[in-house]
């Protein structure tokens, strides 16, 4: 505990007072105001507002284009976390190996972190489109067998790979992270017991590793319910037949595209309490996180 | 300022500067040339698997718009890569866009940085007692991240007063100074297509501001003693000892904001409709345009793809020049 201070506690207020102003103009007000629409009748730019109870949350709720929306932003979730953790899983324990080029392997997979959504989502969309780019080759072979334009799974496959290849920077870098906080007279013991490589890591690296992984699951997860909007807007629109109406996409064209702005509000909730439980998952997970040093 | 400039009883407890020693562990010794190999063949595949699609995207920058639309498709490297530059940076007006984004990604990184600075000082330094509350406060932003909260944020944008206008309608204060004065009491700053509006919103940071309270609470008493028997103010202490001090941090806190700041999508699209104020990342969004069917013409992929490379560009440098930061800063704001 610190003991020394400076005594002038007005410096202290005009020194936090820019921070609290913004998050309170910027975070909290807003905040408070997504509840307050969610409960009320809200007219595009002003008017009266009725009070509604509870009644945006039945209709979204009882709406099947919302459930169909929180289906797709599961199946995104799953697919982004399962394919960019497990990739990045790998990099990171064969990187962590150190053998010759280690400096250029980290690099080299360290970098994506910086692309910018949007302008991976063009990439990409490229990339995946039927008629130019690399598809336009199986299309040849095999006649229109892939078709993201109006195939409601391809599209969602080619979101999910976009969305799994600008995760696995960040991921890489944490799992690398956990795996050289691990003793290394651990490992250098188990090798002296005769352990190959492989054993290794099944038996000592990634039971470690367990803390870091439920830390990253979480981040991932949450990122890919709020962070999927630029992926989504560049590569899909959300479509094709809303296949690829991810919860915060469609939080974005109720709101914004059909003025619905209490149905907006009301989903930004729901969504804001799916955030808020899994950061304190997060939270709890990391006040364990340190089990071994 | 250098150590020696200082006076003397705070030079004497500054740490003496860290050696930089790389801390390189060795691989174990081990004959495995087999698996070494697969170590290797896993690696590359890897490498391809994330600098592949860069590699389209590159080769489509360099074809003529036939080249890239033909069947069957070709996925070599031609000769039109500066023209197709050239177009995305002309015909779209790039050169301004460019500079709009960096104006909004400095503006976010020193914004940030001077924030979380200071924030974390107020609540260090200072013995009163709404140091926990407010970093609190600021810790739970956190969970409130801009997507979950779009549509009042853009409210807000619209008229930065408008919180505080409520409150003083529902307070009754508004209807008091109309009593008093005679006058309509209506606050109004408009945030939309302004840099303030862009840059405003983005520079509270909750991960900044823990990142440079853990750095606060390692500074040794002694040096705060040591500063005020100097006659030094907490002002004067922040300026010529922390600052410094905290070099490292904010090259890392700098690094991952400089990042962020530049791939901001959400909100500038929100907020700009005046193409003077225009981001390039958003810029993005229009050159294919719509996103179900080819569209009307010949979608031109070659300048899309070297407009998007160009957008990548600058953070990829940042994240590579600045790797050993970045990384460091990356993960102790996130734990």
């Amino acid at each position: 505990m610190r003991r020394a201070y400076f005594k002038n506690n007005w410096i202290a207020a005009a020194l936090v007072l820019p921070q609290l102003l913004i998050i309170f103009v910027f975070f909290y007000w807003p905040t408070s105001q997504a509840v307050f629409w969610s409960l009320t009748f809200e007219q595009p730019w002003g008017g009266g507002n009725d009070w509604a109870g509870l009644h945006h949350f039945r209709e979204l709720l009882s709406d099947s284009l919302y459930w169909q929306s929180v289906r797709v932003s599961l199946v995104y979730a799953a697919g982004t976390t399962v394919l960019g953790m497990g990739l990045a899983l790998i990099l990171a324990l064969f990187v962590d190996r150190q053998l010759r080029g280690y400096r250029q392997y980290r690099v080299g997979m360290i970098w994506p972190y910086a692309v910018a959504a949007p302008a991976i989502g063009l990439a990409f969309r490229y990339i995946f489109n039927p008629t130019a780019g690399v598809m336009a080759y199986v299309n040849q072979v095999w006649d229109g067998i892939w078709d993201p334009i109006l195939t409601g799974w391809h599209a969602m496959a080619m979101i999910v790979i976009a969305g799994a290849w600008k995760n696995i920077a960040y991921n890489f870098i944490f799992f690398l992270a956990g795996l050289q906080s691990i003793p290394r007279s651990l490992i250098e013991a188990s090798a002296m017991d005769g352990s190959g490589v492989m054993r290794r890591m099944r038996d000592i690296q990634l039971p470690l590793l367990t803390p870091t992984f439920f830390f990253i699951l979480v981040i991932n997860i949450t990122d890919s319910f709020t962070d999927s909007f630029g992926i989504v807007d560049t590569m899909t629109n959300g479509g094709p037949a809303r296949a690829t109406n991810l919860m915060v996409y469609k939080i974005y064209v109720d709101g914004f595209e059909g003025q619905n702005y209490s149905s907006a509000a009301a989903q930004s909730v729901i969504l804001m309490v799916l955030v808020i439980l899994l950061t304190f998952v997060q939270f709890r997970y990391i006040e364990r996180r340190v089990h071994y040093s | 300022m250098t150590q020696a400039e200082l006076p003397l009883a705070t030079s004497e407890i500054l740490p003496a500067p860290r050696r930089r020693t790389r801390r390189r562990r060795p691989g174990l010794v081990e004959n495995t040339p087999w698996m070494n190999l697969a170590t290797h063949a896993i690696l590359i595949s890897g490498l391809l698997l994330l600098l592949g699609p860069i590699y389209l995207v590159f080769a489509a920058a360099t074809q003529t718009v036939q080249e890239v639309n033909q069947i069957p498709p070709n996925l070599s490297i031609s000769s039109h890569f500066w023209e197709n530059i050239s177009e995305a940076w002309f015909s779209r007006d790039f050169q301004s866009k460019f500079i709009n984004s960096a104006i909004v990604a400095s503006g976010v990184v020193i914004g940030k940085i001077v924030i979380a600075c200071i924030t974390a000082f107020g609540i260090v330094f200072f013995d009163h007692r709404l140091r926990m509350p407010i970093f609190w406060l600021v810790f739970i932003t956190l969970m409130l991240p801009l997507e979950v909260r779009i549509v009042p944020t853009y409210a807000v944008a619209a008229n930065a007063l408008s919180p505080f206008q409520a409150i003083l309608d529902w307070t009754g204060v508004s209807w008091l100074i109309n009593a008093v004065s005679g006058v309509e009491l209506a606050l109004e700053w408009n945030m939309l297509n302004t840099y303030t509006g862009l840059i405003m919103p983005l520079i509270a940071t909750a991960t900044g501001t823990f990142l440079y309270r853990q750095f606060f609470l390692t500074i040794p008493d002694e040096l705060v003693e040591a500063a005020k028997m100097d006659g030094a103010g907490p002002l004067r202490f922040l300026r010529d000892v922390l600052v410094p001090l905290s070099a490292t941090n904010m090259a890392a806190l700098a690094t991952i904001m400089f990042v962020s700041g530049w791939n901001q999508f959400l909100w500038p699209l929100l907020i700009i409709t005046d193409p003077a104020h225009e981001v390039v990342a958003v810029e993005l969004r229009s050159l294919i345009p719509n996103a179900n069917t080819t569209g009307g013409g010949i979608p031109k992929w070659n300048v899309a793809m070297a407009a998007s490379l160009l957008v990548m560009l600058p953070p990829i440098v940042v994240v590579v020049a600045m790797q050993r930061w970045f990384v460091r800063g990356l993960i102790s704001t996130e734990k």
